[in-house]
């Protein structure tokens, strides 16, 4: 079997928005998405100890991100090919989404993984996207899953419970951060990962044009970057006895009692 | 503007979400349509009609019993380009998420997400999108038609505006990779008492409870003020309480009228989930807690002394 892990790098701190581009600031020091660490513990697990089984990391993102990515070759993953393209910058959904599903194509994975959400833009779309242009079968939010005779069974996560979905092979899946324990890369891991496959990709590869990347290929704009509405006052009491009296008439004088 | 609004529905009902989407499409004016997609669900369109959906298309068939995306994605897909709507709108849901997305997709659209309003300025529609955990709020905007928003959840409130809606059957024509996936065991409400999506009034417990067992006093002063229980992640993770009451990023969002937080630090992750609550009161011992930062009023003390008083004091209330 073969799994192919969508990871992102995502700036580790001073995560700002740069006035200038109205992009989000990627100079700071990259790190793997911690929800893909995730995706990445469960394609190693459904892996297993199979010689015949293959995991490899699609990404998309500025050349450092195989900083970030090596993480995810130290925890087990074989391979990682990383699509990096200045034009790519800027790119939204539908521009994002048409580049990785075209690295995706290569692969011919069996199995494509999502972590449940990219940590810098707070997104939880892609992998529906992606699925839409591979006309792959799609099971998101899984907190549960298994694999046998070419058949996936997932355990989906919804605001009413839990649903049991199954899908054939070849399909996608976007794992909660609640389906494992991510583990952490051993020493020998580590030393192993810069060994591993790296491949570097760009657009022109992919056979990705112009104009279906990065700003010229996104359907969406920012237009600014404010500040936050200011919340009305708060009010801090220390507790002396009679706060809970405190409460309640504050609760009635805003008629919420 | 020819606005086309996805309304969700479980056990018979429209969500509340999908319903407040509608009530702020009718308000930013032009033509508004919905669209209800499921089996045996053409009664639906009257509780839609009640919120302002002149027009509302139904794709009724046994294909779209489960809560599942990509057929809804097939549905919709083929109304924008035979309707020509410029806009689609959704409340955020798992299900929607992935409809939105695929949709996006399908119809090389720009998708937004996240959004707490869209108004139009100077023309343009203008989504606001708080970014970067809410420390700054984003103007974003489409570059083309059509344009596809998810909206967070618990933004708007459902508006009665009661029309004699238009019914419209349309036909579902799905694509062979849509209907692979299939539903073997589909989730239903297993929480008890009032939905916490639902609830007027939330009483939510956080690790500063100290174990499960002191959720009781959580409990009771939900009960006291009529309301509803919920959890942070942390100890719903810890398995101290259901799943289905968690709120935050990774669960629920709420905006009740009175969100009362005991023992929550109020971490980034658990504000997003309730931050559109009217009044918040937070009781916590550590003075430096961010969840003071945005309670409305914020005690500093025990929550073993306080919380039991407070739930006999509004008790009394309540019952004088």
């Amino acid at each position: 079997m073969k799994i192919a892990v969508c990871a992102k790098a995502v700036p580790e701190q001073a995560r700002r928005i740069d006035p200038a581009t109205k992009r989000l600031d990627r100079s700071g020091e990259p790190t793997l998405n911690p929800f893909d660490a995730n995706a990445v513990e469960e394609a190693l697990r459904l892996k297993g100890d199979d010689p015949g089984a293959e995991v490899v990391l699609v990404s998309l993102g500025p050349e450092r991100s195989l900083d970030a990515l090596r993480k995810a070759l130290a925890m087990g993953a074989d391979r990682v090919v990383l699509v990096s393209d200045e034009a790519a910058a800027g790119s939204d959904l539908v521009a994002s989404s048409y580049a990785l599903a075209r690295a995706l194509e290569r692969e011919e994975a069996d199995l494509v993984l999502f972590g449940q959400q990219a940590n810098d833009s707070d997104g939880a779309v892609m992998w529906a996207a992606v699925a839409d242009r591979l006309r792959l079968p799609l099971i998101s939010q899984v907190a549960e899953l298994t694999v046998s005779d070419g058949k996936l069974r997932g355990k989906r996560q919804t605001e009413f419970g839990y649903d049991v979905i199954e899908a054939p092979l070849p399909s996608v899946v976007a794992v909660s951060d609640a389906i494992n324990e991510p583990r952490y890369p051993s020493l020998k891991g580590i030393m192993g990962a810069k060994k591993k496959p790296q491949e570097t990709l760009a657009l022109s590869d992919l056979g990705v044009e112009a104009d279906r990347s990065g700003e010229r290929g996104s359907r969406t704009e920012v237009y600014a970057v404010n500040e936050p509405p200011p919340r009305g006052e708060t009010r801090k009491i220390e507790d002396d006895g009679s706060s809970a009296e405190q409460v309640v008439e504050f609760l009635l004088e805003r008629k919420a009692l | 503007m020819s606005t086309l609004v996805f309304l969700e529905h479980h056990d018979g009902e429209l969500q509340k979400d999908s319903l407040g989407v509608l009530g702020k499409a009718v308000q930013l004016g032009g033509d508004v349509a919905a669209l209800i997609a499921g089996s045996g669900v053409e009664a639906l369109s009257e509780q839609a009609g009640r919120f302002g959906a002149k027009k509302i298309y139904v794709a009724d068939d046994p294909s779209l019993d489960a809560p599942l995306p990509q057929p809804r994605v097939d549905v919709l897909a083929e109304l924008v380009r035979s309707q020509g709507f410029d806009t689609v709108l959704f409340a955020a849901t798992v299900l929607t998420a992935d409809v939105a997305a695929g949709l996006a997709a399908r119809l090389e659209a720009g998708l937004n997400w996240d959004l707490v309003d869209l108004a139009e300025e100077d023309g343009k529609l203008v989504g606001k999108r708080p970014a970067l955990d809410d420390t700054v709020y984003v103007d974003v905007g489409w570059k083309g038609e059509p344009r596809v928003a998810l909206f967070r959840t618990g933004t708007f409130d459902p508006v009665e505006s009661p029309v004699e809606p238009e019914v419209e059957r349309v036909d579902v024509r799905l694509e062979d990779f849509s209907t692979r996936a299939t539903m073997v065991e589909q989730a239903h409400e297993e929480s008890e008492g009032p939905s916490i999506e639902d609830a007027d009034v939330i009483v939510a417990g956080g690790r500063g409870l100290g174990g499960p067992e002191n959720f009781a006093l959580v409990e009771e002063l939900a009960k006291a003020l009529g309301g509803a229980v919920a959890a942070t992640r942390a100890v719903v993770d810890a398995g101290w309480y259901p799943y289905s009451t968690q709120v935050g990023q990774t669960g629920k969002t709420v905006a009740p009228r009175l969100y009362i937080a005991v023992g929550i630090s109020g971490a980034i992750q658990h504000k997003v989930g309730m931050q559109g609550s009217n009044v918040i009161v937070a009781i916590n011992k550590d003075p430096n807690a961010p969840i003071f930062e945005y309670a409305d009023l914020g005690v500093v003390g025990d929550l073993h002394e306080i919380v039991p008083k407070l739930t006999e004091l509004v008790r009394q209330r309540r019952a004088a």
